[in-house]
């Protein structure tokens, strides 16, 4: 029984310390695919802990296992524990405007998620990735060898097809500008049905689709689909990075994912850190309001990774035509829809 | 040939694993005693990894006051314990009695998939029922649906000698994918969605909250008495019934229930049936009592869990009800624990798994706490 005695004294012990807390508390509630996703999950808590760090604010997560986790989550949270919870996840939508009609005191906010009508204790983080992902397209198209590129996502829902959207829009657009044929696989922009590992968890998917675009010609492949992607980056190592590079999403992999990061050609990142910290500084000086924030190109709530790796073999004439397009983008005379 | 030998061995194998999962009455020690320590174990090595990992003891210490005020420490706790519980519950009734009659069904998973994926197209099929009828009716479907689903497995063992273990488990991926296939279906997708989700429940097909006139963030529903009368329905059954008694015979010594007259084919697929209606209302309630709708992750391995908690409740009714309120507490508690101290939510699964590996092996815990039992140890139990 000593070690119950221990534990016992240890629970004394904190017992007393576990009022010492600071003054405003950020809560986040993680999509399936864990907070050590090297992606989207981890983008989003690194939002969290860049303003524990810049405000010495206190920050908790509570990972989600499985969907039906959403409502017990935000339940386990609610209770004047948390000052502002931001759930992450398009998924999460239902349960967190269940949550907030609920609890109209408690200030809510949703990374991928855009209410119509807003709520007002609800602030939407939406982003415009396919204006990113149509940079990723063009540079792919321009890089590929073999004229076919890949793509494929987690599940079919907007946050996810939006970044093929403006994948294959780039890669189109390249054709335009050059007269060349190089053919996307994995998503349809006219049907909107493409690939999909109905996950956000099996690197052993992200290993297999990766393989069967590759096996179908694809030389350049940009999964969305959190950490499934990490199989296919994986994958990209064992072939060599002449035969299969891979597009990061969400975060920096290069960074996230270091022991990889000579497979990533870039990454289209979703600055959800951002947001994150501009919702979090707005619910501790009041000006917090339900309603929306849109990360794009012009604010750098999403943009391109830098090449790292590849940083020489991307030409200097298509890294400066990849600089006219964004501006391009930002100005309106270019369009990343159809 | 060499696969009768195998099959053989898998038979003997599966039945010397649902003998220590069914124990009688009699055996006190083994029935509560060891699965008491199992937990304490578990508790315990589950602090010793953490201490593994680089957790320090203030931690630990304040990981364990979260697990306990998480699962057990105010109405909401509790509330949130219960409501774990009944799926888990439910499904682990059907495994415990599948135990008592000799037939290790792994596939309450499925089971549990189909049933809540009945209760939902059913309930949103006929919106025009009122409340009472329309909630009765889809609980019905659920089970209606498990029990086929469940029979399948039971058929072919019955006619073919097909393994119960081998066929459930391939029946459990069958269900995924039709699940899936069936949430993309136009009739049953919901309206505006490209993703794999049902359609709602209607209110009248949901199972009542009991407590959110104090709460609305409780989420405790009217499954809590669904569960309780199939506790009571099923201790009734195995051990107040004829058929009961039957499923008990030919689990214990199927040849001798053979040669007493019994129908072991048709106590084969009877027994696989209420299994999977018990876990098919499991879907149900969660679905009409928690989610409201279907969506391909919904069973969320409640169907697994349930597996460990037959086992822990040694197949026993009651004892099935105790481990579920436990292994609730632990899924309540663990998310408390991952808010309050940071500690990973996988603990939780490792503390499960640890306790299981304990139950499995009561000699084991005799040699750890030799002063928790009166009697020496039993040869080979």
């Amino acid at each position: 029984m000593t070690f119950l005695s221990k534990i016992g004294l240890a629970a004394a012990m904190v017992a007393g310390s576990v009022t010492a807390a600071s003054a405003f508390t950020a809560c986040q509630v993680t999509d399936t695919g864990g907070i050590d996703d090297a992606g989207f999950n981890q983008t989003a808590w690194k939002g969290v802990e860049d303003t524990m760090a810049a405000h010495g604010i206190d920050g908790r997560f509570l990972e989600s296992q499985a969907e039906s986790d959403y409502e017990a989550n935000l339940n386990s949270l609610l209770g004047g524990a948390c000052d502002v919870i931001i759930t992450v996840g398009f998924l999460m939508g239902d349960a967190t405007a269940a949550s907030a009609a609920a609890n109209p005191d408690q200030k809510f906010s949703i990374v991928d998620f855009a209410y119509d009508p807003t709520i007002p204790n609800v602030l939407g983080q939406v982003y415009a990735t396919d204006q990113a992902a149509f940079l990723a397209g063009y540079v792919a198209a321009g890089m590929s060898e073999t004229g076919v590129l890949g793509t494929f996502g987690g599940i079919n829902i907007p946050p996810v097809t939006v970044f093929m959207d403006g994948f294959v829009a780039g890669a189109n657009y390249y054709n335009e500008q050059k007269g060349t044929e190089v053919t996307v696989l994995g998503w349809n922009l006219e049907s909107k049905e493409g690939l999909f590992t109905g996950n956000f968890e099996s690197l052993d998917d992200g290993r297999a689709f990766a393989q069967n675009l590759y096996d179908e010609g694809a030389d350049i492949v940009m999964p969305v689909a959190g950490p499934v992607g990490l199989g296919s980056a994986a994958l990209a190592d064992e072939l060599g990075t002449d035969a299969l590079k891979i597009i990061g999403v969400d975060a920096d992999q290069a960074l996230t994912d270091s022991e990889k990061a000579h497979v990533y050609l870039t990454s289209v990142l979703k600055r959800m850190d951002s947001t994150v910290q501009q919702v979090i500084e707005a619910a501790m000086d009041d000006t917090f309001e339900g309603g929306l924030i849109v990360g794009d190109l012009a604010n750098d709530g999403v943009s391109l990774a830098p090449f790292h790796s590849f940083e020489d073999a991307v030409p200097a004439e298509l890294k400066a035509e990849l600089d006219a397009i964004k501006a391009g983008i930002i100005d309106g005379s270019i369009s990343v829809g159809m | 040939m060499t696969s009768t030998i195998a099959k053989r061995e898998l038979d003997d194998a599966g039945r010397k694993l649902l003998v220590r999962a069914t124990q009688g009455r009699e055996n006190f020690e083994d029935l509560v005693i060891v699965p008491i320590f199992a937990v304490v174990a578990a508790l315990v090595l589950g602090a010793l990894i953490m201490l593994a990992t680089g957790v320090d003891i203030a931690t630990i210490g304040k990981s364990f006051v979260a697990l306990a005020v998480g699962s057990f420490g105010s109405l909401n706790a509790v509330s949130e314990t219960l409501t774990a519980a009944i799926p888990l519950v439910l499904a682990g009734l059907g495994l415990g009695l599948g135990f008592r009659a000799g037939l290790f069904n792994i596939g309450a998973e499925g089971q549990l998939l189909m049933g809540g994926m009945a209760a939902a197209i059913f309930s949103f099929s006929f919106p025009g029922l009122p409340f009472p009828v329309l909630m009765l009716l889809s609980l019905t479907a659920g089970a209606v649906i498990g029990a086929l689903y469940a029979s399948i497995a039971g058929i072919l063992k019955a006619t073919t000698g097909a393994h119960e273990v081998i066929s459930t488990i391939m029946l459990n991926l069958t269900s995924f994918q039709i699940l899936v296939y069936l949430l993309r279906q136009p009739y049953i997708q919901k309206e505006g969605r490209s993703d794999p989700i049902s359609k709602s429940v209607p209110d009248a097909g949901r199972l009542p909250q009991l407590l959110d006139w104090i709460d609305p963030n409780m989420r405790l529903h009217a499954g809590l008495f669904l569960m309780l009368i199939a506790v009571a329905f099923v201790w009734w059954l195995l051990f107040r019934s004829k058929i009961g008694f039957a499923f008990r015979a030919s689990g214990a010594n199927p040849d001798a229930a053979r040669y007493a007259g019994m129908k072991s084919g048709l106590i084969v697929v009877a027994a696989m049936a209420t299994a999977g209606a018990l876990a098919g209302l499991a879907g149900a309630a969660q679905v009409q009592g928690v989610l409201g709708r279907a969506s391909p992750g919904f069973s969320a391995g409640i169907g697994f869990d349930a597996i460990a908690l037959a086992l822990l409740g040694r197949s026993h009714p009651v004892g099935i009800l105790f481990a579920g309120i436990l292994f609730g507490g632990l899924e309540a508690g663990g998310r408390q624990m991952q808010v309050d101290a940071g500690v990973s939510i996988d603990l939780i699964a490792i503390i499960q798994a640890l306790i299981i590996v304990f139950i499995a092996a009561p000699l084991l815990v005799r040699a750890i706490f030799p002063w928790g039992f009166t009697r020496a140890t039993k040869g080979g139990k």
